[in-house]
């Protein structure tokens, strides 16, 4: 390979820490991992060394290893026999119990961050020592340390907002702060600074507030200590880190210096291929419009009008409260509040259209509308149930003959769609909790588009899906579009949208700001759009 | 071999394991009892006085499904039962206009239930103890806390007295009730529409479902249903007290979360929950033949419903493994 990624090559030569002077021993040292479950082997010998001081990150593909990784190192599992685990240059013993973690500086923040949502800021922050028995709550002390913790990281948070009360980024750099708090604690007098794990923070962040993670980031290890930055997310790691590890089906697929490669080289050590990036083909259909929303108000939308014709997606973008992720929720009835109509056919024609303060999503969905929203967890999907029942939520009564609902015709569907969409593994009876996010995407992709939908919403589609599950997203979305489904796609994935649109309105202050389309349409623009004001 | 497989193969049999287990509490009380646990008209007796309990126990299924608990079912046992002896007894009503009056008080109350818990946005926990509380002194009032017995002998002839195979007409109730819950669930949309809004309403609310009706359906079937124990409850007895009813609701809850970990583990069922009804109304009856103190039956009641749910948690979450 010539590229700068070493293979994984037992005994090569260490890459020398980004950080000079440190004379630190590595934050961690892991080598042989291994974790098989039954026959399954979801970690074969991994090998990974943190520097003091490094920001390093660690890269795959959903299945790739990433959270078996941090799984084995939280304590969640414990590895298979073989493993020799170091921090700051001694042996510890796994699985790690969380006074082990205490004791050794290790913290975690997971994606859903282990926060409470109604409780104070204060609260969450110092909930350990609030809870720690034996004594009465100093209320004065405990405020004084939560102003002290985010003033050592240069944050300003009010520590008495509820949670709830956050924008996402904030509450992220709430738990990232409290983790770093719960690092330092016990090591402050042993001089030995922690290492901090972020297991995909960011794929729920708009890209301006990235930024601030990325510099809260910055300063932790600006104190000394080491981040493991888990992600998916090619360019992030490229931007953040130092060094970086990648994984691929369950080994070390490849290592590199962030400064000496360039992107197409780590994505096809990700994915053992080199990906085309899915090109849409973008066109400019012609014809008249097939849908159009008119005088579109929201909480936070002003008079908004967009036509679709027929097989064309149209992006929506914008910063946070620009409006844009709004739209879709009121053009489905998702989201009380909102007015205007939606009508179906060229302007002027005599339907009345939809009147979207009356409009619920089953008015919607019986007009040919489907809305794929971006909560997965909670919205689009039910991870308790199997994959059939999640494919044909919206249309389970078509199996409903005679009496009987067909439950055997229902699996061979269910099947057929599978393939399809290259669902993996396949298997209909399976759990969708128990598919990685982009295969969990695929069947509640294909759950709409089986319905063939006159017009389709998108929600973030490729949020937190790896590489290769994304262009097959991206292809199944073009596919019905030239089938004549016109589609809108609100996403804060600027590269997404260059790639997937034939047009992208940017929104700033509840109303459409600019438009862009042929070969305006960039990731570079639709960018420099976003942050272009009204 | 993968150990995966062999684990499904486990999860396969572990549906039928409350059948065994059922099994063997038979074997075990009929071998310390020969002639007196181990006789077809013990187990003829068994499955027709169980029957009000086993409607009750699937009245339940239906809004656990839903995600929704009815904590008034018990008290509408009672409620229907008491204005069958109220107006049957009392004022001489016809008792077919009685089983009219009773299923239209049974479907107020769900109608009430409903109203407070979809269109307020209460907690259905909270809802259905207060309906029940409330009910149950409307019961008291009704009957000025006394017993009526002297129903129509017509209602007893069609659940106990009638008898096929030598068990009750009630026990064939139990079965049929069953059994159309079953396919409602199983076979039906409706029973599809129940388990979406059960698990994720939003879900449900997003993919055209009417969460608020179903709901409002859900609650409305237990209480009919609810209702219907209550009347095979009154034919059983030939009477209608004002207290007992109540003292379903725990054993009922029991044997919908054991019947959440048989036949179709994880989810509550018809038919598991009408295997643990009858499984944990063997074990009381095995019991207190040995002379066992009456104590025991809330024990054993407290006790199953405890390992009931610890079960079902285990038979949930062992599934949720989470490779890569």
């Amino acid at each position: 390979m010539e590229t700068a990624i070493d293979a994984p090559n037992p005994g090569a030569a260490h890459l020398d820490a980004p950080n000079p002077g440190a004379a630190h021993p590595d934050a961690l040292q892991v080598s042989n991992l291994s974790k098989s479950f039954g026959g399954a082997q979801a970690l074969r010998g991994v090998d990974v060394d943190i520097a003091a001081a490094e920001i390093h990150g660690l890269l795959g593909q959903n299945g790739s290893g990433k959270s078996t990784f941090v799984k084995l190192l939280a304590g969640v599992y414990a590895p298979d026999p073989g493993a020799l685990v170091r921090i700051a240059g001694s042996p510890v013993s796994m699985p790690m119990s969380a006074a082990g973690h205490e004791k050794h500086g290790l913290a975690f923040v997971h994606q859903n961050l282990g926060l409470i949502p109604s409780l104070t800021v204060l609260e969450n922050l110092r909930i350990r020592s609030l809870t720690r028995a034996g004594r009465r709550i100093d209320w004065s002390a405990e405020r004084r340390a939560a102003a002290a913790a985010f003033e050592r990281l240069s944050l300003s948070i009010d520590p008495s907002a509820r949670i709830d009360s956050l924008s996402a980024v904030d509450r992220a750099l709430v738990a990232i702060t409290r983790a770093f708090e719960q690092m330092q604690a016990p090591h402050a007098a042993r001089r030995v600074a922690g290492l901090l794990l972020l297991d995909e923070p960011t794929p729920f962040l708009p890209r301006e507030d990235v930024k601030r993670l990325f510099d809260l980031m910055r300063r932790i290890v600006s104190h000394g200590a080491s981040v493991l930055f888990i992600s998916h997310d090619v360019d992030e790691v490229r931007e953040i880190t130092h060094r970086a590890t990648i994984l691929r089906d369950g080994a070390v697929a490849g290592r590199f210096v962030t400064a000496e490669v360039d992107r197409e080289d780590v994505i096809e050590s990700i994915v053992g291929r080199r990906i085309t990036r899915f090109k849409s083909g973008r066109r400019d259909p012609a014809g008249a419009p097939l849908v159009s929303a008119e005088q579109l108000c929201g909480p936070l939308l002003h008079d908004v009008g967009i036509a679709l014709r027929p097989g064309e997606i149209v992006g929506l973008t914008g910063l946070v409260g620009a409006g844009h992720d709004h739209v879709l929720h009121h053009l489905f009835g998702a989201r009380p509040g909102g007015s205007g109509r939606l009508r179906f056919g060229p302007p002027g024609t005599l339907d009345d259209g939809l009147d979207l303060a009356k409009l619920t999503p089953r008015l919607a969905m019986r007009q040919g509308i489907a809305f794929l929203p971006g909560d997965r967890q909670s919205a689009s999907g039910i991870g308790s149930l199997e994959v059939v029942d999640n494919l044909f939520l919206p249309d389970v009564a078509a199996f409903f003959r005679r009496g009987v609902l067909r439950r055997r015709e229902m699996a061979a569907a269910a099947g057929l769609i599978g393939a399809e969409f290259e669902v993996r593994p396949p298997g209909a009876g399976r759990r969708l909790s128990s598919l990685s996010g982009g295969n969990a995407q695929k069947v509640l992709l294909a759950k709409w588009l089986k319905l063939r939908p006159r017009l389709l919403l998108l929600e973030e589609p490729t949020q937190g899906v790896d590489v290769g599950a994304r262009q097959q997203l991206l292809r199944a979305i073009r596919g019905a579009a030239d089938a004549g489904t016109a589609v809108l796609c609100a996403s804060c994935d600027h590269e997404q949208l260059a790639d997937l649109c034939d047009r992208v309105l940017i929104f700033a202050g509840g109303a459409v700001a600019r438009s862009l389309s042929g070969a305006d349409l960039s990731r570079e623009n639709i960018g420099a759009g976003c942050y272009a004001g009204r | 071999m993968p150990a995966a497989t062999r684990a499904d193969e486990g999860a396969g049999l572990g549906r039928f394991a409350l059948l065994g287990v059922w099994a063997v509490v038979v074997v075990v009380f009929s071998i310390a009892m020969p002639g007196v646990f181990f006789n077809w008209n013990n187990f003829a007796v068994l499955a027709g006085s169980q029957a009000p309990a086993a409607l009750l126990a699937l009245a339940l299924v239906i809004p656990l499904t839903s995600g929704d608990y009815d904590l008034s079912v018990g008290a509408v046992v009672t409620l229907a039962a008491m204005i069958i002896g109220v107006l049957n007894v009392w004022h001489s009503v016809p008792i077919g206009w009685t089983l009219l009056i009773a299923l239209a008080a049974g479907i107020t109350v769900g109608a009430v239930n409903a109203f407070f818990i979809v269109y307020f946005r209460i907690p259905s926990l909270v809802v259905t103890l207060a309906s029940a509380s409330l009910i149950s002194g409307i019961v008291q009032w009704l009957s000025n806390s006394s017993t009526i017995s002297g129903i129509s002998p017509w209602l007893v002839d069609v659940t106990v007295n009638g008898r096929l195979f030598g068990i009750d007409f009630a026990f064939y109730y139990a079965l049929a009730a069953t059994a159309l819950l079953w396919y409602v669930l199983e076979y039906t949309p409706a029973g599809r529409r129940l388990l979406f809004v059960g698990r994720s309403r939003e879900v449900a609310r997003l993919n055209g479902i009417n969460v608020d009706r179903t709901r409002s359906a859900s609650l409305l079937a237990s209480s009919c249903l609810a209702t219907l124990a209550g009347v095979v409850y009154a034919g059983t007895l030939g009477s209608a007290d004002p207290f007992s009813g109540t003292n379903f609701l725990l054993p009922a809850f029991a044997a919908a979360f054991l019947g959440a970990t048989s036949i179709i583990p994880g989810r509550f069922n018809a038919w598991g929950t009408f295997v643990a009804v009858y499984f944990l109304s063997t074990g009381i009856t095995g019991l207190s033949m040995l002379g066992i103190p009456l104590w025991v039956t809330n024990v054993f009641n407290g006790g199953a419903l405890l390992a009931a749910v610890t079960l079902s948690q285990f038979a949930r979450g062992r599934q949720e493994t989470d490779l890569g």
